[in-house]
């Protein structure tokens, strides 16, 4: 009599490979070639897995149609299958898998848009917090503006793509059916929820740069001269307001002690 | 809150604004646990809005309760905080298995009936039931195969698990018929034998019906449409002898509109109120005209 670790081993492998034959530890009539029975299970499984994909991929599968997304989505799943049973947070490796997809190899932007669809799923299910208005700003002394470090929402995610990842998301979504499309302008998007609806945003110049350098908590004047560096177009001015605008500031941290670099 | 012995509805996001607008009457609302396992966002904005007006109950579909390996003590914290902020009435998960090594299948998967496995269940229950410091209830399984060495029924084995553990049951009736009907054995003589003394809560759902090639019916468990009328009338016969329970209408896939799901609670109502007004000699003829009426 097979232990029950050693039976749902079996089961568990003839699941995941539909080229095994059903377990030998089911009964009678459902171990019969002609029987669908075993078959009920992988469809179950495979199906709502790819049903999860869709459901966090929607853009993507609009962009490269239902016939390519499930063959992609069960590709996916057979190469890494979850390991979580929360299964809301399904696919953090779809883009990356994408990448390497040789059928999507005509379309190397995929990947991007599942990275960016990832991050708005994310954004989603983030931990909630409350903005804060750009007035708070305004109450301090000017002088302590360049010290200043930012708490930014637990939901504001950042991505850099050589491709219109914004746009290919917007146009397929329908969120901007006319968006236009230039294929040859890489675009840095942020992602971000503030209250119940996640917004999509092109980042403009030196934004990726200055967010990334305030969520790793340097200070405002270190993150806006990282910036200009990176790119002399870079509005400090615009970027403030910006944030402020689409509620990524949580708290502001007034200047503490720098930390000594030696 | 408790959960009233009326009829519940599985929460869909697609009805949380007509039933934040509406306020239905509706005796309660399920949720699938990992469903709101997420830190924040409108799932739990919602939740927590519907949760002030109605009774909750929470039904985990992950934790593995029958796998062969210990339990996902991670994935218990989080059904543990979620029940420490919702304040269910009723928690329940199934008589399943679905995480292998380190892999989540990610469907409810059959066990075998056997002594090993009673003591697995137990085990886990007690652990789950020791974490939440609540009672559970264990839903009995749909099932399309049995396994060779199953060496008990299923109700012994429920009933051994539930002596064992502490753990009240979930009845959920249209498994009782997609079961029975694959394993070929009497759905009624299954309602008949059911320890209903232990039963918390009932479940009522819709399934697909399908051919095999070797020419008999296979029913499986698709919550993608109305309840049938052979389930309504093993619902009747369970209520006959078991009295007015919680009962609720699962509705998962190719949700209908909200008119439809609220409808199926009706008839449920229904059936409850002849079982309760009429007592156990006669729960059949009200609602099964007035159900033919609500379609």
């Amino acid at each position: 009599m097979p232990s029950l670790a050693d039976l749902q081993g079996g089961f568990a492998a003839a699941l995941r490979d539909a080229g095994l034959p059903p377990p030998a530890t089911i009964a009678g009539q459902a171990r019969q070639p002609q029987s669908r029975r075993f078959d009920v299970y992988r469809n179950n499984r495979m199906a709502s897995l790819i049903e999860a994909l869709e459901s966090a991929f929607p853009a993507l599968r609009q962009l490269v149609g239902d016939a390519f997304f499930k063959a992609a989505a069960k590709a996916y799943i057979d190469l890494d299958p979850p390991q979580s049973p929360v299964l809301l947070l399904y696919g953090q490796g779809f883009g990356k898998f994408l990448d390497g997809f040789p059928p999507a190899s005509q379309v190397p932007y995929l990947g991007d848009v599942a990275r960016l669809e990832w991050a708005r799923l994310n954004a989603f299910h983030a931990a909630d917090a409350a903005s804060l208005a750009i007035d708070r700003l305004a109450a301090l002394p000017p002088a302590d503006l360049a010290g200043l470090r930012f708490e930014l929402h637990p939901s504001l995610q950042l991505l850099h793509s050589r491709w219109p990842v914004v746009s290919l998301w917007a146009s397929s979504s329908g969120t901007d059916p006319d968006a236009a499309v230039e294929m040859s302008q890489g675009q840095d998007a942020m992602v971000i929820r503030p209250a119940l609806n996640a917004d999509t945003r092109i980042l403009p110049a030196g934004g990726y740069d200055f967010i990334g350098r305030l969520l790793a908590g340097a200070p405002l004047a270190e993150a806006a001269e990282l910036a200009a560096l990176r790119d002399p177009a870079f509005d400090l001015a615009v970027h403030l307001q910006g944030l402020f605008e689409v509620g990524a500031v949580t708290a502001v941290l007034p200047a503490g002690p720098e930390p000594k670099q030696e | 809150m408790t959960i009233p012995s009326r009829a519940g509805l599985g929460l869909k996001a697609q009805h949380y604004d007509v039933i934040l607008d509406t306020r239905p009457d509706v005796g309660w609302f399920e949720v699938h646990a990992e469903n709101y396992m997420g830190a924040g966002g409108p799932p739990h904005h919602y939740l927590t809005r519907i949760r002030r007006d109605y009774p909750l109950s929470l039904h985990g579909v992950g934790l593995s309760i029958g796998g062969a390996q210990p339990l996902d003590e991670a994935h218990l914290a989080r059904l543990r905080d979620l029940a420490e902020r919702y304040e269910p009435g009723l928690v329940s998960e199934h008589l399943a298995w679905s995480t292998h090594d380190d892999i989540y299948l990610n469907d409810l998967l059959p066990l075998p009936y056997t002594d090993e496995a009673v003591m697995r269940v137990s085990d886990h229950l007690d652990r789950m039931q020791q974490v939440l410091r609540r009672q559970v209830l264990l839903e009995n399984p749909s099932t399309y195969v049995a396994f060779e060495n199953s060496a008990l029924s299923e109700i012994d084995f429920l009933q051994a698990v539930a002596k064992q553990s502490g753990c009240g049951l979930l009845l959920d009736v249209n498994n009782v018929l997609v079961s029975a009907t694959n394993q070929g054995y009497s759905a009624e003589a299954y309602i008949d034998a059911f320890p209903l003394d232990l039963v918390g809560e009932i479940h009522l759902g819709g399934h697909a019906t399908e051919r095999e090639a070797t020419g008999g019916t296979l029913l499986i468990d698709a919550h993608d449409r109305a309840v049938d009328d052979q389930v309504w009338a093993l619902y009747a016969r369970t209520l006959a002898r078991g009295g007015a329970k919680p009962s609720l209408i699962e509705w998962d896939n190719d949700l209908p509109a909200w008119e439809t799901l609220y409808a199926e609670t009706l008839t449920a109502e229904r059936f409850i109120a002849a079982q309760v007004f009429c007592g156990p000699k006669d729960p059949a003829p009200l609602p099964r005209t007035q159900h033919a009426v609500a379609r």
